[in-house]
This record gives structure tokens, sequence and C-alpha cells, in this order.
């Protein structure tokens, strides 16, 4: 039978405010224990949450970019359980209405672009951590972490492979880091996924029953969990067996899902609204001022680079990972034709990608400035760099040499492309290399390139090689 | 000296005719003796007490003082107050020394008042009766084997008692004025939002408001004065101009529109009760009021949709005391869960846990809609009631609690009765209208009955003229238990 795979994401992104949605307290990241818990965070009798105006801008401006109503009023909730690391016994989210509800965000699959709806985005607190370890059989409870804002964006099962959610994921990831909501540091958790997986017979049209794999911190695991989690249910239901709703676990160890609770024990939250804090209103006027700061989306960035350079919509993707990165190819590329832009576009995308990978820097961090790339790809351009040359010169530039042109100079890099000089050049190799010419013309495709290497050689590789390769033809053709 | 009201104290410490420090003295030594015996004070601290007292005393000579800087006051042991235990009436608590200030002591302490105190309270602030604390009851200073009513029973017979001037309350149904009532003082709820809720240990938190408690209408204004003004760590805080709310004590009452919700005056009001308000009425008829015939007519929904509003967001609000971070901690355990169930078992009494469960229940799954969404409309359309009412009156009149001072124990086996007490007083809280209680006779066995004025959104310097201009013409409020003054 052929199975089709549903897949939505919940995505839980920490907002990047200086202090917690609802006291004071710094959100730094790697604090002792509870050095930055104040009395609103561990809950002390009396206290009084007070919501932190910056963490609804974020979430407005996160509501914009993706299309979506903002609700006003929306209305926080109380979800109640018991944990030690969540102080007040309850966790203040938003429930019946989010701020955030509705809008879409674009995937790219391969060439092919795709819509993903989303359900709503609300805000909401985090808790704080239990350490089981090091505390000799008792927890260690530390609430650093409690408080920290976050946003929960909820898709809709619109997803139908792992390739398709981890496509989905990073394009939200990308985009809360463009709007500045949220820092997308995944190791500390700044961005992590809840993935509810589910399959049935292709053509279907119920949904099977899901299961929720949570806290992906990683786009690997994202992509390993699901595919485990497909292979598994449907592994189960060919043997007969039905799924149970259940939440699960990946270990990134045996990368495998494990189950650590069923439908049957899900909490009752008891939510309702918290009367510590009044229905959130947005007016018109902060909706106008979080619009006005927007930048301009990937997606738009996306469509001009595609427009003004004919890149293609994978490259134009590549270099919109990034605001910093999309920035750093409009600088490349200002005022450049299509041939220089595409240039620039490859360079970016090839070799100093490959270069920032290697050092483990970000774009901002690059050690060749945007106009000196583009000094090199204007250099390339216009013949005065080969390829192996242009390659060389980059490397020079990474290394603090200077611009091309003082490389160039330097080292004597000039690429010939005086025909008269080229044609005296193959007619020496010509005339030295008798038998490899006989082997051309006795049709051994192979002598050709031997004799190209021939009056590469003996240009010491500054020939132009496709003006080599040209007047080699001619030349062995009359 | 001590059954000086807070305005006179006040003249006499700014004329020099005595010293802070000899105000707390003589109070400290009053509730070390007849306070014990009333059961009064969860905790007293001399040492604290004096000292503030001296501050005060150097602050009025360096020329800095205010109109209550020096005068004595008690807090209700609802309210954190730094480096005191504030326990909520709750053994839960009852090792919990506050790091920080509410909102309310922080005002008073800038005032430069003197803390004498913390006063018994029902766990939690659940209960009518003040038998409900864990510290055990407090005695009614008019008749010892009677309830002062609660839950801010402590504070009100410390008042009555004359072992403080003034002392601060909260009011979630009617905390404020059944005991004020009860005890033959004067309390006031102040409009929802007025006074900061921050420190101060939720109970409901929709319906918890802290008001003053004293012997006079005019001290009650007085200490109003300090503890309102909006706070920005209390989201619900209103955002309004400081006012005076005493400004308007002198103003006739002529012209006055009083009116009585017929509901207030039906079944099971007492004959003595009536009796006291009726005159109280006819006072103020004398003194140049009309009187208009109200209804209320959703005011028998108050106690049902209050029992299940206040229970919910008390189970919600009582979940952080859990035994992890602070308060009592089950001894033996076998794992978090047994810490919990331990924990909360051994830390609340058996009023506190029937409003859990009655919360916890009403808010589960599948009955949310029944009790809680039902009782929130409801309680729009008590609030409509009130708006209706006032389109034909300017404050409207009825008693406090249906009944005077009951007996220990009378009612502490039947919760529902026990929950009538409060009949008049709840419908306020669900409305966030400003109430008040202020004393207006006896019942044949010399029990003092309240009659309660409860006014428009804000309108509390208006309800203190009206309970002022009352006071100038008798002399209930002045009134003293025997053996205490």
């Amino acid at each position: 039978m052929k199975w089709e795979v549903v897949i939505g994401l919940e995505t839980h992104a920490q907002l990047s405010t200086v202090s917690k949605i609802f006291s004071g307290a710094s959100t730094a990241f790697g604090a002792a224990p509870n050095t930055q818990a104040c009395g609103v965070d561990i809950a002390l009798p009396g206290v009084l949450p007070v919501l932190n105006t910056g963490a609804v801008e974020r979430a407005i401006r996160f509501g914009l970019a993706v299309g979506a109503k903002i609700n006003s009023p929306s209305i926080f909730a109380r979800k109640n359980y018991f944990y030690p690391d969540l102080p007040k016994g309850y966790q203040i989210s938003q429930f019946e209405r989010p701020i955030v509800e509705g809008g879409t965000i674009t995937i790219q699959v391969g060439e092919a672009e795709k819509t993903v709806r989303l359900t709503r985005a609300h805000l909401e607190e985090d808790a704080g951590k239990s350490l089981h370890e090091d505390f000799h059989g008792r927890s260690g409870i530390d609430l650093n972490r409690a408080g920290t804002p976050l946003l929960e964006i909820v898709s809709e099962p619109d997803m139908r492979s792992a390739e398709e959610a981890v496509a989905y994921a990073r394009a939200l990831h990308t985009l809360v880091r463009w709007i500045d909501v949220c820092d997308g540091n995944m190791q500390e958790g700044s961005f992590r996924c809840d993935a509810n997986v589910s399959v049935r017979p292709a053509g279907a049209k119920e949904l099977g029953t899901r299961r929720e794999i949570k806290n992906l911190n990683s786009f690997r695991f994202l992509q390993q969990a699901i595919e485990y989690e497909v292979r598994w249910q449907i592994g189960e239901i060919e043997d007969g067996r039905t799924i149970q709703q259940a939440t699960v676990l990946f270990d990134p160890d045996t990368g495998e899902t494990r189950m650590m609770r069923t439908k049957e024990d899900a909490h009752d939250y008891r939510y309702f609204p918290d009367p510590d804090l009044l229905p959130l209103e947005v007016t018109a006027e902060r909706m106008a001022a979080v619009r006005e700061a927007m930048p301009v989306l990937p997606q738009l960035r996306r469509e001009q680079f595609c427009a003004q350079y004919g890149l293609t919509s994978y490259d134009a993707g590549l270099l919109t990972a990034s605001r910093e990165l999309a920035d750093y190819f409009s600088t490349a590329a200002a005022g450049a034709d299509a041939k220089t832009g595409k240039l620039c576009a490859n360079w970016i995308s090839g070799a100093l990608s490959a270069r920032l990978n290697e050092e483990s820097l970000d774009i901002a961090q690059s050690r060749v400035t945007a106009g000196r790339l583009r000094g090199l790809v204007d250099r390339i351009a216009d013949g005065t760099l080969s390829g192996k040359m242009a390659r060389e010169v980059f490397d020079a530039m990474w290394a603090g040499e200077g611009d091309a042109d003082a490389i160039i100079a330097a080292k004597g890099l000039k690429q010939i492309s005086d025909s008269g000089k080229i044609e005296k050049i193959v007619d020496q190799v010509l005339a030295a290399n008798a038998q490899q010419v006989a082997d051309f013309r006795a049709g051994k495709e192979k002598a050709f390139n031997s004799l190209v290497g021939q009056v590469m050689k003996a240009s010491r590789g500054k020939a132009n090689p496709q003006q080599v390769n040209d007047i080699l033809r001619r030349r062995l053709a009359g | 000296m001590s059954n000086a009201t807070l305005k006179e104290l006040s003249d006499r410490l700014a004329a020099g005719a005595c010293s802070s420090v000899e105000l707390a003295q003589d109070y400290t030594n009053k509730i070390n003796g007849l306070g014990k015996d009333l059961g009064c004070f969860i905790t007293v601290d001399a040492e604290r007490s004096l000292a503030q007292a001296k501050a005060a005393d150097a602050r009025r000579a360096a020329g800095n003082a205010g109109p209550l800087t020096g005068v004595p006051l008690a807090h209700k042991d609802i309210f954190c107050a730094d480096g005191w235990l504030t326990t909520c009436g709750s053994r839960m608590l009852s090792n919990f020394v506050s790091p920080y200030d509410a909102h309310v002591v922080g005002r008073c302490n800038a005032a430069g008042m003197v803390t004498l105190g913390k006063t018994n309270m029902d766990e939690f602030a659940m209960g009518s009766s003040n038998e409900t604390s864990f510290f055990g009851p407090v005695r009614n200073p008019w008749n010892r084997d009677t309830v002062p009513g609660g839950s801010s029973g402590g504070s009100a017979a410390a008042v009555a008692a004359r072992l403080a001037p003034a002392a601060t309350g909260t009011d979630t149904g009617g905390s404020i004025r059944q005991p004020a009532a009860l005890t033959g003082i004067c309390g006031l709820k102040p409009t929802y939002g007025l006074v900061s809720r921050y420190g101060m240990i939720a109970f409901a938190s929709s319906l918890d408001q802290a008001g003053p408690m004293a012997r006079s209408a005019e001290d009650l204004g007085l200490l109003l004065n300090v503890m309102a003004g909006h706070d920005p760590r209390d989201s619900t805080s209103l955002e309004r101009p400081a006012e005076d709310y005493n400004r308007n004590l002198a103003q006739p009452l002529k012209g006055l529109r009083v009116g009585l919700p017929r509901e207030f005056f039906a079944d099971g009001l007492s004959a003595d009760v009536r009796r006291a308000v009726d005159e109280a009425v006819a006072e103020y008829r004398k003194l140049g009021a009309t009187v208009v015939d109200v209804s209320l007519p959703n005011m028998g929904l108050s106690v049902p949709v209050y029992y299940v509003l206040a229970p919910a967001e008390a189970s919600s609000n009582l979940s952080r005391f859990d035994g992890v971070r602070y308060g009592h901690r089950a001894a033996e355990y076998t794992d978090l869960m047994d810490m919990y169930k331990r924990t909360r078992a051994e830390g609340f009494g058996a009023e506190v846990k029937r409003r859990i469960l009655i919360g916890t229940y009403v808010l589960s799954h599948g009955y949310y809609d029944a009790y809680y969404i039902r009782a929130q409309k409801l309680r729009r359309l008590i609030a409509r009631d009130f708006v209706e009412a006032f389109k034909q009156c300017d404050v409207i009149m009825g008693p406090t609690s249906p009944t005077t001072a009951f007996r220990l124990g009378e009612k502490s086996a039947d919760p529902v009765q026990m929950y009538l007490s409060d009949i008049y007083t709840i419908a306020v809280n669900l409305a966030g209208l400003p109430g008040m209680s202020i004393p207006c006779g006896f019942d044949g066995g010399g029990l003092p009955v309240g009659l309660q004025i409860i006014g428009n959104y804000f309108d509390e310097a208006r309800m203190l003229n009206v309970a002022h201009q009352y006071q100038l013409a008798t002399d209930w409020h002045r009134r003293a238990p025997q053996g205490v003054a």
C-alpha cells in the first residue's frame, strides 16, 4: 500500500527580549543556577505578572511578517499543572484567543515552492529546568529560564515529508532571525520544534492518529526523528496494529523515538483567563509602528534577486538564508549586470561559504568584504582573471593581502587575452608536439586536452583558457 | 490614649502632645495583654515596631512628617512585610518570612506609620468567622464567646478592642465589611483596582481588594489616602490621579438619594439587624436624604456565582504552595507526588481544601462551560443590576450581614450557612464596586450591627462623606466594648 505522511509542527521560538515576559529579571543564557530568578519568577506569595511590551512587539512583528491576523484583544490564560520547575503551578500562556492567528510560510523543496498555513502563534512563558544529575538521588531546580518569553508557532498539518518539515523549520528559523524576534540559537534551546506525525493510505481523506515528537532542537534530529517515526507507524499498521495517540521523545543516540505518555495520561490543564492580566489590546498605531520598522522580508528579497540578476530560485534561496547574507549579496552586486550578479552569487554560495564554514564564521565575520568580493568578480567578468587565478586572488584576499587589483598587480596574475600573443604560444606548442597533433587528427580527442595543457603551461597559467581552446581548434582544423 | 482615633493621634503627634515611641509602647503593651486573650495577632515584634516609631519621631523632629507619620497600625497577615513572618493564617506559610513589602505595606511605611504586628485571619482569607486560621480563632471583644467575623477578623477585633487605631484588611466577598459589622467598627472595600494587590497573597484575584479598617469614616479616608494609588507592579491597578478621599466630609446630605434594594430586606434578615438598619435610614432622612426603592434582581445568584469563581481562581492561585521553594514541606515522602500530596494535605486546612476541590472541579474539562463560563455571564448580570440601580440613587444602603456575631463553632459544621453570612456583601465584589460598613446600633444581646453603604465606581469620597455626616449625628462608632477603652 502507498502511504501519505502528514506532519504539523509546533515551534517554540524564544523571543529576544532583554528581560523576562512577566518580570524584570534577565534572560541571558548560561548564568549560575537561580541567579536570574526574581520574586515573580520564583512565585513568591503575593507577586504579580506585568507583561513585557517588547515581547508583544515581537509577536506582532512575527504576525505581520507571515500575513496573519493580529487579535485585539488577545487573552492570557493559565495552564495549570504541578511540576517542580513550574513555580506558580501554572504556566501563563494564551489559549482561546492567541495574539497571532493564521498566516503562511512559503517553503522551498528543491526548485518547487509550497505554502504552509499557520494555525496560530501565541505568547507564553517558559518553565525552569529540573537537573537530575549530580544531586545524589535528588533533583536540582534552576529557575533562570522560568519566565523567558516564548512565541509558540503552530502550523497546520500541511507537510507531507520529513524534507518538507525541515524546509518549513528552516524557513521559520530564517524568518524569526530575519525580523529580529529570536536569536535562533538551537543549541541553547532558543528555537525548538515538536512534530505531530501521522500516516494514512494515499488518497484517504481522514487523518491518521498522530504521535507528537517533543523537543527537537536540530534540523538533523527533526529529519531523523520524523523518518524513524514514519517507518515505525507504517510498520505498526502493516503488522495489523493501530496507532495510539501519544507523546514521544527522540533519542539521538539510537535514532529512535520512544513513548513518553499516552493520551490517557494527558493532563487536564484547566485553562482559564488569567485574572492578573488584562486582555491585551493592540492599537492600530502600534501595528503601524511595527509595520513601519519591518525589514524587507526574505520572500520579497528572493523575488527581487531572481528578477534583477536572473538567479534561479534555488540560488536566491541560498542567498536569503539570513538577512546578513542577503545584505552582503546586495552590496556585492550593487549596480551590476545579470552576468556579474550571477558571478557574485556563485562566489558567495561557493568559495566564500565554504571558507566561512571551514572556519565556523558567519557572514558578518567574513574576512573578505562585499566590496572586495565585487572587485574580484569584476576582474573575472572583464577577462583579467581566469577561474583558477581568481581562486588564487580570493585566497590572498582572505589572507588579508589587500583588494583584488592590488593582489593581481603584486602577483602579476593578469590573464593573457591578447589573441596575437596566444596564437604565438599555440604555434610554438604545435610545432614542438607533432605526435599529439597527429594523434588528434587521427581522432584521439584526449590529445587535444594535452595540447591545451601545454599551452597553459607555456603561458604560465595566464592565457585565457577559452581563447586557448578556440585558437587551438582553429589551428588544428586548418 | 488608645481610645483615640487616627485623626486624634495624628493631631496629638503634630502638637507634640505625645511621641510615636510612647504610642507604640502603649499599644504594644495592650497587644501583649488583651491582644493575646482575644487572639488578634499572629506576629508582634515590639523591637521592630519601636525602631519604626523612633525613626518616625526623628522624621517629625526633622520637619518631614506627613499626616500619619508616627501613627501605629496593624496589618492583616495576608500582606507581605519585609522581614516579618507572613503566614496568611496557614500552616503552609507558618515559616515564611517575606523578603519584600506589599505595595500597601510599603505605602504605610513610606508615610511613616508604625507596624504594630500582623493580625490573625481566616486561612488564605477563606472564611467568615476567623475560625479557619491555623493560629486559632479570634474572639469578639463584645462577647468573647462569639466570632469577630472574617476573614479580616484579627484586624477588626484589634481595632474594636483598641489594640490598634486602624488596620489594613482585604475583602474578596465581604472580608472587611462583615467583620467590621460584627465588631462595631468601620471598614471600606474600595473600587476594584484602586489599591494595588502587589504583595497581598492572592485568594481570588478578580475579587480581592485591600482597604482600611478603623473607628470612624474620617479615619478610613486618612488611611485610604495612604493605601490607594497606581502601582505598575499590578496590571489591574488603575491609573487615576491622586485624590483626597476626605475632601467632601463636611458636605451636607440634603438631596442625597439613598437606594434600598428590596432584596436586602427579605427572608433571612434578623429582626434586630433590620430594626437597626431601619433606624439608620430614618436618621438619613433626618439629615435630608430621600429614600428610593431599588431592585437588584440577580442578587440571589451572587452567592452561588461567587462560590464558583472565587474557588476557581483560588485553586490556581494556591498551586504555588507546593513545598518546593518555601513554606511548609512534609518531613517524609517517598517521591515527588508523595511530597506534593503530604505537603498540601498537612499544610492546608479543611476549608481551603474544600475550595481548592470546588475550584479544580469547576475548571475541569467538561464542566468549565457549565460552571465557570456560566458564572462569568451571571457576574455581568449582577454588575448590570447595580448600574441600573445607580440610575435612581447616589448610594445604596442595607445591612452588612444578616445577623450579628454568632457563637464560636455555631456555623463551622455547615459551610453553606457560613457562606450565607456574606449574602449582602458578595455582589459588591462581583461588580467591583466600593462598599463599606459602619456601626449603626446593637442587637438585644448588645452585639453591634453594621450598616452597609455601597457607592458607584470611584465614589469613595462621597461614601465617606455620607458615613461621616451620620457619625456627626450619632455616636454608635464611639461605643467601646466593656473593659477595653
